[in-house]
């Protein structure tokens, strides 16, 4: 043992295992809290994990690039996890098949509007410019947007921090949102929930209903091609 | 579990390599994405391809079983990404409002228009199909 656990302290602190520990150890509790209060909105796990995780490193004066070292290791499946959607896309093609002609409607509306909807709000609540940029992918799922953020020459980590709120966001309010327009069809609020709010809103919706899930997953595996695509053009038209 | 694991990091590699050297404006994970889908759907055609990951007979150890877990614990990828928030403190003290406002906004007129289209497409659609 050390003589000094101030010691230890810094040890633990420089090395990758404490901050791994700490972001999985506080995503069960939170995720645990979640199913406990059956899936409500507001128990949302990544949101309280994110300010839980946040407020300690705070509180310890750990710098972000130190709890990064560990944390990598979690945020580097997001480009497998990419890849992975493939499975539910290649699963689910008869049913996407059949409703292919409103997906690809719903789709390319959609993207439309959450790339051009941000860029044009930013631009009138007048935030800089490199703001915008970071803003306009927020949309997609976080390895796809960091990697448009990045051709951009804006600010990935910002980009970063922007999707996982939209995702929280989304998450948070598609189901009271929905209820109150009156639409029952879960293939379109599936949708509209992945098109939106990507790998939050997916996760959401498998809480809300295995369709409405299914159907999430494919929007956000779309939205992630045709986001890439579209924002260079968009910011090209819109961004002066 | 190793194999299929392995084959979802060759998609994404080979997405990124072609992705880097093309100088695609796609991100490699995307192309990787694009990649899977068509082994999948190929590997019902061509024999061969149906073999470890891509096995169609047994269940244990496919692709299919490790994309399932990683895609259940989805929101948990997310959670390093979104603790970069503590190095924008002067960010969100400048402008932290604004930006939740135009995310809160944006996300609400998203998700409207698109189950709106999604539901209207389907709807313009649905006599058609009846009547067949």
């Amino acid at each position: 043992m050390s003589a000094n656990p101030f010691s230890l302290w810094v040890y633990l602190a420089q090395s990758p295992l404490l901050w791994l520990t700490v972001t999985l150890v506080i995503y069960a509790v939170t995720d645990a809290v979640s199913l406990r209060t059956r899936r409500h909105p507001l128990a949302n796990p990544v949101l309280h994990a994110m300010w839980i995780v946040a407020a300690f490193l705070l509180l310890t004066g750990t710098p972000y690039t130190t709890y990064f070292a560990g944390a990598q290791f979690v945020h580097f499946l997001l480009g497998p996890a990419t890849v992975a959607l493939a499975v539910p896309l290649y699963q689910n093609r008869g049913i996407v098949l059949q409703a292919i002609v409103p997906m690809l409607a719903a789709l390319i509306v959609g993207s439309i509007t959450a790339i051009v909807s941000v860029i044009l709000l930013a631009e009138a609540f007048g935030l800089p410019q490199d703001v915008v940029l970071s803003l306009a992918p927020k949309s997609v799922t976080a390895g796809v947007a960091m990697g448009i953020s990045e051709s951009l020459h804006a600010d990935p980590s910002l980009t970063a921090v922007a999707v996982v709120l939209t995702g929280i966001i989304g998450a948070v309010i598609v189901t009271p949102l929905m209820n109150s327009t009156g639409i029952t069809d879960f293939r379109a609020r599936g949708f509209a929930a992945g098109l939106a709010a990507h790998g939050i809103g997916t996760a959401r919706a498998f809480q809300v209903d295995a369709l409405a899930g299914t159907f999430s997953g494919i929007a956000m595996s779309l939205n992630a091609l045709v986001t890439s695509f579209l924002v260079p053009i968009a910011i090209t038209l819109l961004v002066r | 579990m190793i194999a299929s694991l392995g084959l979802i990091l060759l998609c994404q590699l080979i997405g990124e390599v072609i992705v880097r050297s093309l100088a695609l404006p796609l991100p490699g994970p995307v192309l990787g994405l694009v990649l899977l889908l068509v082994l999948l759907l190929l590997r019902d055609r061509v024999r061969f391809l149906a073999i470890g990951p891509l096995a169609t007979d047994s269940d244990a150890g496919r692709i299919e079983g490790v994309s399932r877990v990683l895609l259940a614990n989805l929101s948990l990828l997310f959670v390093p990404a979104g603790v970069g928030v503590v190095q924008k403190l002067d960010l969100i003290a400048a402008h932290g409002l604004a930006i939740a406002v135009v995310l809160l906004l944006s996300v609400v007129i998203t998700l409207l228009v698109t189950v709106a289209a999604f539901v209207a497409t389907s709807r313009l659609l649905a006599p058609k199909r009846d009547r067949s």
